[in-house]
């Protein structure tokens, strides 16, 4: 067991841990941070993706001693001031989830994607998206819900000039 | 003891939650009261319906929702018929001391039988507080008029009073009649269809903002003080025999607890969820190998199927005389149809926590069918029925996984043994190779053409593995109680399936068999109930060989249905006839389906583009979808372009809803017809990860889905136009839809799912495509 300073959702924590215990299990059962799941502990499905440095990481394979001092996002930490991230809101208005839970991975990952790439095709939607897995077979409203989400954020960046609401 | 009406005031165990928008949450608080819990009585309204002052209603209803939006419609249906604004409404569901059991979710039935019971139990409230009015107003009930939850008299609008200040926060203290819980009614009169106002519209389902914020609490993340982790230990191979365990070889990690074993049965348990895990890794035991293979291997399955000796054997449902018929067609045609076992493969493996404290036990648990659940934790475990609840909550995908729910029986024994609570989930490989499976079948078909290409005979025959079917949370079928020794004197003895249609073929025999693999204990080839049980691989083999039939007629392949749809003269119970020959006509016109027989003339390019149509009925459900697949001649790959779905269930109740669920569940088949597939070999299930166990991807999206949403009944504005189930029928008809679409691009009939990119390739090469 050590000691291990985190930073997520811009709180600072310290838990005591077996440093390669995965990033995930402390998310979850330390800090209580129920938006990444288990879903394969391998890194294959994507259920427990987090973001860190504006990368989609699976937490499940991720050991928490690897991300010492740098800023974990999680699904909880999207929306700001009360107010849902345009995915989110994408998310709802397109009425995405059914049994919703990958959707924190399908969220977290579309986030980083549009990050870096605000105005995706179609195609690099499926292939931004295509790690990241939904039994329930949502896929079809969820790449809708991310053209959505790019439109908005792309027209409230107009709106706003040049600052950046996502 | 905490009784319902506390939970009702003050909201103790379960926080039933407004916001603005009329969002509600189930939040499980804390741990749980002394109990016992008895059950609910369904004879009472206040079993149903509470009505608090503030005019705000929540109903509680026996029933689970797996993720398509039938809280929802619940919601919607009763609170049309009770007369209350849907936003001042709430449901709660499936929490065994707090709803009545209606059996929780299963066979599609949620709006088509239960839904029924539900508009009864609003209706009776709502006649009830009509009458309650009328006294209070002194002026008869004809003469008052509700809306939105207040009453009002006709002639003085003035006079107006709240359902929440005639009832709020008392009993109705009403006794409903009804032999059994389905049967549920007061005396009051349903509303005619077209008096409601919320049902066919979309209200948004009230369970996704929580799931798109990450608030919503999961039974995966139940939590309560002093809780431990667990994690098993399942034998190597099938059938492995405990030898012995050599505890020390955990000792040194930090946070053991303890080595739980009986029979064949191990699990460990820490502290922390990871010491659980590394300790299941790293615990040595002793496994003595089955003297005999349990199974085949998947390469040898259907050859194991076709020659094994069957178990049963239903009686040939003959028409005309078949044998005759096809001996004198001008033309015979015969194929077999292959469908392996298929896993559940759910997104999130099985889970569940169990708390003992007060000598009860409570289990939170996403099982659909809790009440289940309940009944046989409580017998599994020789307790009172009434000291064992199940807190239902939200979990992911599975349909019909969690009717046998093994992680809710083994928390609930690890509880027992530990003397804490304990939170158990299986690791993926765990419950890709060990959860239940839906049965392969080995499809033999004949079909007989007359000289003007008419169908004269068909003769279908299926085989399929499913002795010892698991299905409903029996205490001496679930696999930790198989583990431990129990055995069922009566093995189920399952079922195949004959195809779903409507087809009028003057001669036809369909007869269905079951076989057994040589083990059916203690096995990962268990079968269960996988999304619409069988209705996948029959109908895979019947509308694949109904296409074989009409290419093999130079007909067009949705004239040849029509064809025989139109021709039967039997009468059309529930106009299942007329709603085939509906959306048939329906998918055909959205996706401009141009006549011409299959296959096309292949073209000179990579990609060779074709289009298939399949259709089935569940229950009282039809639905016809069209495919349009492009396939790669040089990789094989099948990607599914576009697809239409035509689909028929009766009222709708919420069309967007609706939409999503037939949407989803197309894309369900989809992944079943070209990926899914559980490889084994002689003592274990190798499909133990996304990677062994491929699914379906963004990349394999379609490009264009279409729903179209119709209603074949000959008389649709009758007022007591029955709303029928959707949560399955969807998937039956799309592995058949997507073969017969390959066979059209390509000339290529491929008899076998999952069409991978191997198969689909060795294929065309065989065929020289």
């Amino acid at each position: 067991m050590a000691s291990i300073s985190l930073r997520v959702n811009g709180k600072s924590h310290t838990v005591d841990v077996d440093p390669a215990t995965p990033l995930l299990y402390v998310l979850r059962n330390d800090l209580d941070l129920h938006g990444p799941r288990f879903g394969c502990g391998l890194g294959q499905c994507g259920a427990c993706t987090v973001i860190i440095k504006g990368e989609a990481v699976r937490s499940c394979i991720r050991p928490v001693s690897t991300v010492q001092g740098a800023d974990v996002t999680t699904l909880e930490g999207l929306s700001g001031d009360g107010k849902l991230h345009p995915l989110q809101q994408a998310w709802i208005d397109e009425q995405v989830p059914a049994c919703g839970f990958c959707q924190n991975g399908q969220l977290m990952t579309a986030k980083a994607l549009l990050d870096k790439n605000p105005t995706p095709t179609d195609a690099q939607i499926r292939q931004g998206m295509a790690g990241t897995l939904c039994r329930c077979m949502t896929y079809y409203r969820i790449q809708a819900a991310i053209k959505r989400a790019s439109k908005t954020i792309a027209s409230a960046r107009n709106e706003a000039g040049s600052e950046v609401i996502a | 003891m905490t009784t319902r009406r506390d939970f009702i005031k003050t909201s103790g165990f379960l926080v039933v939650g407004f916001s603005a928008a009329g969002v509600v949450h189930q939040i499980p608080l804390a741990a749980q009261g002394a109990g016992p819990y008895p059950d609910v009585d369904f004879r009472q309204l206040d079993s149903w319906i509470v009505i608090r002052q503030d005019n705000t209603a929540t109903f509680f209803v026996g029933k689970t929702d797996l993720g398509q939006g039938t809280g929802t419609a619940f919601r919607q249906i009763m609170s049309d018929e009770l007369d209350m604004p849907y936003d001042k409404t709430s449901c709660v569901m499936g929490t065994t001391d707090v709803t009545v059991d209606q059996g929780g979710s299963g066979g599609s039935d949620a709006l088509q039988t239960d839904g029924y019971p539900m508009r009864r139990v609003a209706a009776e409230a709502r006649r009830v507080l009509l009458e309650m009015a009328s006294t209070r107003f002194g002026v008869p009930v004809a003469q008052l008029v509700v809306s939105d939850g207040v009453v009002s008299v006709a002639s003085d609008p003035s006079k107006k009073v709240t359902y929440g200040e005639l009832i709020g926060g008392k009993r109705f203290n009403v006794t409903l009649t009804g032999n059994n819980i389905n049967a549920t009614t007061g005396t009051a009169k349903l509303k005619d269809v077209q008096q409601f106002k919320i049902v066919g519209t979309s209200p948004q389902r009230y369970d996704i903002p929580s799931k798109v914020d990450g608030s919503l609490k999961w039974a995966v993340d139940a939590k309560v003080p002093g809780m431990v982790h667990a994690r098993n230990v399942k034998p190597p191979v099938a059938g492995a025999k405990l030898v012995s365990i050599d505890e020390s070889s955990v000792k040194n990690i930090p946070g053991f607890l303890k080595v739980v074993s009986k029979g064949n049965y191990i699990a460990v348990v820490c502290e922390r969820e990871e010491q659980a895990i590394q300790a299941a890794r790293q615990l040595k035991v002793n496994w003595q190998k089955p003297a005999t293979a349990p199974f085949p291997s998947s390469e040898e399955l259907f050859t194991y199927i076709r020659g094994a000796m069957t178990t049963s054997s239903t009686p040939p449902s003959i028409v005309g005389n078949p044998d005759a018929a096809l001996k004198s067609a001008a033309r015979v045609l015969e194929a077999d149809y292959e469908i392996p076992f298929q896993g559940h493969t759910s997104i999130g493996p099985a889970h569940a926590m169990a708390d003992p404290s007060n000598d009860q036990l409570t289990i939170y648990s996403n099982d659909m069918k809790s009440y289940g659940l309940r009944d046989g934790v409580a017998e599994f475990l020789k307790m009172p029925r009434d000291r064992v609840r199940v807190v239902w909550m939200e979990g992911p995908q599975a349909y019909g996984r969690t009717a046998a729910d093994d992680a809710g029986f083994e928390a609930a024994f690890l509880a027992k043994e530990i003397g804490r609570p304990v939170r158990i989930q299986w690791m993926r490989n765990e419950e890709t190779a060990w959860d239940t499976k839906g049965p392969a079948f080995a499809v033999k078909v004949r079909g007989g053409l007359d000289a003007q290409g008419n169908l004269v005979g068909f003769d279908y025959d299926a085989r399929s593995a499913d002795f010892n079917h698991l299905g409903y949370n029996e205490h001496n079928t679930v696999l930790i109680s198989q583990l431990m020794g129990a055995r069922s004197e009566m093995p189920a003895r399952g079922s195949a399936a004959a195809p779903n249609e409507m087809y009028a073929i003057p001669n036809r025999r369909m007869t269905t068999h079951v076989v057994s693999l040589p083990a059916i204990w203690e096995t990962p080839l268990r079968t269960g109930n996988l999304r619409d049980p069988n209705g996948p691989q029959s109908t895979f083999a019947s509308e694949s060989f109904i296409d074989e039939l009409a290419a093999a007629a130079n007909a067009d392949a949705v004239d040849f249905r029509l064809k025989l749809l139109t021709a039967s003269t039997e009468e059309d119970s529930g106009f299942k006839r007329a709603r085939s020959i509906a959306v048939i006509k329906a998918a055909a016109e959205k996706f401009r389906w141009d006549t011409r027989p299959s296959p096309k003339r292949a073209g000179s390019g990579e990609i060779l583009t074709g289009r298939g149509i399949a259709y089935a009925f569940r229950s009282q459900t039809v639905v016809a979808q069209i495919a349009e697949v492009e396939v790669n001649r040089r990789t094989g790959h099948v990607w599914v372009k576009r697809i239409v779905c035509a689909h028929d269930c009766g009222l709708v109740i919420n069309p967007e809803a609706l939409r999503r669920t037939i949407e989803a569940g197309t894309l369900y088949g989809l992944s079943r017809a070209l990926h899914e597939e559980v490889r084994f070999d002689t003592e274990k299930v190798t499909s133990v990860d996304w990677v062994t166990s491929p699914t379906l991807t963004h990349a394999d999206t379609p490009e264009t889905m279409d729903v179209v949403l119709i209603n074949g009944d000959p008389n649709p504005n009758r007022p007591d136009l029955p709303h029928y189930g959707a949560g399955e029928t969807m998937c039956k008809p799309t592995l058949a839809a997507i073969g017969n679409a390959i066979f059209d691009a390509t000339g290529v009939r491929l008899r076998r799912v999952p069409f991978r990119d191997a198969r689909v390739l060795a294929a065309l090469k065989a065929a020289q495509v």
